[in-house]
């Protein structure tokens, strides 16, 4: 709480305060600062939790050590702001953080109020949860009028809720936390009988309940959660930056290009290949990008490419097991379709 | 040479440097002082405008008419559905802030006179447990006193379909469910009945002590009192047989349904706002009685007043004049600290309010309106205690 005052307080000085000169690209910025700044969640297992040697991991955090990668040769140049979802946009606009990495939905309204949205690393959708041992009996969404219901405030989660109840008339109680922390403490307590979130968040929650077996997530997706990175509005060189990273990481996964090909691979006579790895006689891609030309060999050094960065943190390599899904390659089947790098 | 610069008293100002001139002095620093605040102000409103522009963000307080959206789990006052405006969604809040306000401050006043009377107790043991509340609950932060009320509400009771049954209502984890009156046609006429007899007692009151001044003889103000504004609404509702069926909370579904419901979140929030203002208003209340001179006491027992006599017209009038100005601070305190009412999930305006500036990201107008809602509530309370105060002072005769 103390921390989104401060943050709305931050926000509201940098607005009042700062001198409107306006400052130089946040590329050049970060450059000079040495380091990136990147806010993602404050522990959402998957997706962007200390892990047991204290160190950040996790499918969004892989995505800021990429960017850190693509900037300055080095994954270790990053810095985490863990934010909750109401504090996450404020620190964005402040300028307290350079890009956020943090589950968050692409809407029009976020897009019209000063942000700007770069890719789509991870299509989810709106899911339920309940516990299946003390609710015995019900597995639709649609069983679940007059249930209490723990949400997280400031989502799309929360606004989603709302319209599906009303839509299909149904009643239900809100119970609504600002931290992640007291959603999930309150809903293990059987404050409520429904946790609802992102179904990829339910899967994360899930392995942090006191019984992780007696809970079940219902079938019903009830809304589009197209998550990706976000950035200040008005700023397109650094956009472009992070929307290609996300590229780059889809390009390596099509190409067959892995953490552990990818030395041999800027040897590789395909075009291609030689072009994305940035071994093309006087290409300048990575350079006019304001990076460095083996800007993609950085990335896919660091953490490899999408495939793998999925697997090891969310996919079959990791506890939450996953399926890539609507994530697949779009020559699977799936929505993730990288633009041409050339 | 200061020598010569003396002129002799009486010959009025003569050549004295206008700068010198304190009075002229005066006018120089506090518009000196005014030039710089504008200017400060000045340029805090362009910034911002600037840098508002910068960011391409829109200005102004028009979505306040926009539909909210998002359900608030408690709003006992209004009819409020995600389909009302964000306005109406403040209103809520504000309402829920004051609710827990207002009752967290009789609560905290009746805890903290008892705690403070008792620390002055004879008895030693009473006396102990007194100082030992004030101890703990002052020294503790408020937040996890908060915490400690609503881990311990949750931890305790029961899940809803093993509630714990009352006589006409149930508790469990999900609150305290209680039957309610649900008042027919013509119950109005029990209302004007209330009505008339809280009047009706007041000027009862008025004529008995009129009549103690002129005779000296007493009259039972408070039997007559309650027995007015018990009997007349008793009587109305007679009149009209009964108009009244109730509302019981029963076992159904997810939960209990029917009856009305004091959320956890509620319950932990009051408690802990209460308990933890109520060792600073004991203290006070302590301070206070001290403060009247022995004398006083010895004076009113000289003059033949018992012992209840004494402490309820001579010693607490005068108390109360040391107690409300503190008193005051303490209530501002305890409004300003619902705030914390995030952090159990209660909608109050600083939740609900953070709600929309998160969904709208209209962090400037909604801070603005944090700042004038709370300012407005702080300077009601002072003005009411203000009020109190000027009628509690001293009358010279
Ligand atoms: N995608 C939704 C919800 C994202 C969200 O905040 N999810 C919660 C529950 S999974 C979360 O990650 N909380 C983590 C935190 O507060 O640190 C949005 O953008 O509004």
């Amino acid at each position: 709480m103390k921390n989104f005052v401060l943050k709305s307080v931050l926000g509201v000085s940098a607005l009042l305060l700062l001198a409107s000169a306006a400052s130089a690209g946040t590329l050049e910025d970060v450059k000079k600062k040495g380091f990136l700044q990147c806010g993602v969640n404050t522990g959402l297992a998957g997706f962007a939790a200390p892990n047991d040697k204290g160190e950040w991991s996790g499918f969004d955090v892989d995505y800021c050590r990429a960017v850190a990668a693509a900037i300055f040769g080095d994954a270790t140049k990053v810095k985490f702001t863990p934010l909750s979802a109401k504090d996450r946009l404020p620190a964005l606009q402040s300028g307290e953080i350079d890009v956020l990495i943090r589950n968050t939905t692409w809407t029009l309204s976020r897009d019209s109020q000063g942000f700007d949205f770069t890719g789509v690393n991870y299509y989810d959708g709106q899911g339920f949860m309940i516990n299946a041992k003390k609710l015995s009996g019900i597995n639709s969404a649609l069983q679940l009028s007059g249930a209490s219901v723990c949400v997280q405030a400031g989502t799309t989660t929360e606004l989603n809720l709302a319209d599906y109840f009303k839509a299909n008339k149904m009643e239900y109680n809100p119970v609504v936390f600002e931290k992640l922390e007291e959603v999930n403490a309150a809903y293990d307590a059987g404050r409520c009988d429904v946790y609802t979130t992102d179904q990829s968040g339910l899967y994360a929650i899930r392995l942090t309940l006191s019984a992780p077996d007696d809970h079940v997530v219902l079938p019903e997706i009830i809304s589009k959660e197209p998550l990706g990175p976000v950035v200040r509005q008005g700023d397109s060189q650094w956009a472009h930056v992070i929307r290609w990273v996300h590229y780059a990481l889809l390009t390596a996964e099509e190409l067959g290009i892995t953490k552990a090909n990818v030395q041999e691979l800027t040897k590789s006579d395909s075009p291609e290949i030689k072009r994305v790895l940035g071994q093309e006689a006087n290409t300048k891609l990575g350079v006019d990008l304001g990076l460095t030309n083996d800007w993609v060999v950085n990335i896919v050094k660091a953490v490899g490419n999408y495939g793998e960065v999925f697997e090891s943190n969310i996919g079959s390599g990791s506890k939450l097991k996953i399926a890539r899904g609507i994530n697949a390659q779009w020559s699977k089947g799936g929505l993730q379709y990288a633009m041409p790098i050339r | 040479m200061a020598s010569q610069d003396i002129t002799p008293a009486g010959t009025g100002s003569a050549k004295v440097s206008l700068l010198n001139d304190p009075r002229i002095r005066g006018y120089i620093y506090q518009l000196v002082v005014l030039i710089v605040l504008v200017s400060l102000g000045y340029w805090f409103v362009n910034n911002t405008i600037a840098n508002l522009q910068r960011a391409n963000l829109a200005t102004g307080f028009g979505f306040l008419d926009g539909r909210s959206g998002f359900d608030i789990s408690s709003h006992p006052f209004t009819d409020y559905s995600s389909d009302s405006t964000y306005i109406k969604a403040l209103y809520v809040g504000i309402l829920n802030t004051m609710l827990v306000a207002v009752v967290g401050i009789i609560t905290a006043t009746i805890i903290g006179f008892i705690i403070g009377v008792g620390r002055l107790s004879h008895n030693w043991l009473i006396r102990k447990l007194c100082t030992v509340y004030v101890e703990v609950f002052r020294n503790i932060p408020p937040l996890l006193v908060i915490f400690f009320w609503y881990s311990g509400v949750l931890a305790v009771l029961p899940q809803a379909r093993q509630s714990i049954a009352l006589p006409f209502s149930f508790l469990n984890n999900r609150g305290f469910y209680f039957a309610v009156p649900v008042f027919g046609q013509g119950a109005w006429l029990a209302g004007v009945a209330f009505v008339l007899a809280v009047i009706g007692a007041f000027l009862v009151r008025r004529w008995a002590y009129k009549r103690q001044m002129a005779t000296g003889q007493r009259f039972p103000v408070l039997w007559t009192s309650l027995a007015l504004i018990i009997g007349l609404p008793f009587l109305a509702f007679a009149l009209k047989g009964f108009p009244v069926t109730v509302n019981y909370p029963e076992l159904g579904g997810f939960n209990i349904k029917g009856g009305a419901l004091v959320g956890p979140e509620f319950m932990s929030l009051y408690l802990a706002l209460s308990f933890y203002t109520a060792s600073f208003i004991a203290e006070i209340v302590r301070a206070g009685i001290r403060g009247v001179g022995k004398g006083q006491s010895e004076a009113s027992h000289a003059l033949g007043l018992r012992a209840g006599t004494t402490t309820r017209l001579v010693v607490v009038p005068q108390a109360l004049r040391i107690i409300i100005p503190p008193l005051t601070s303490q209530y501002l305190n305890l409004t300003k600290n619902s705030s914390l009412a995030v952090a159990v999930g209660y909608p109050d305006l600083f939740a609900v309010g953070g709600t929309i500036l998160n969904q709208t990201g209209r962090s400037i107008e909604v801070v603005a309106i944090f700042i004038v809602i709370y300012l407005s509530l702080s300077v009601l309370t002072s003005l009411f205690m203000n009020w109190f105060n000027a009628k509690m002072a001293l009358v010279e005769r």
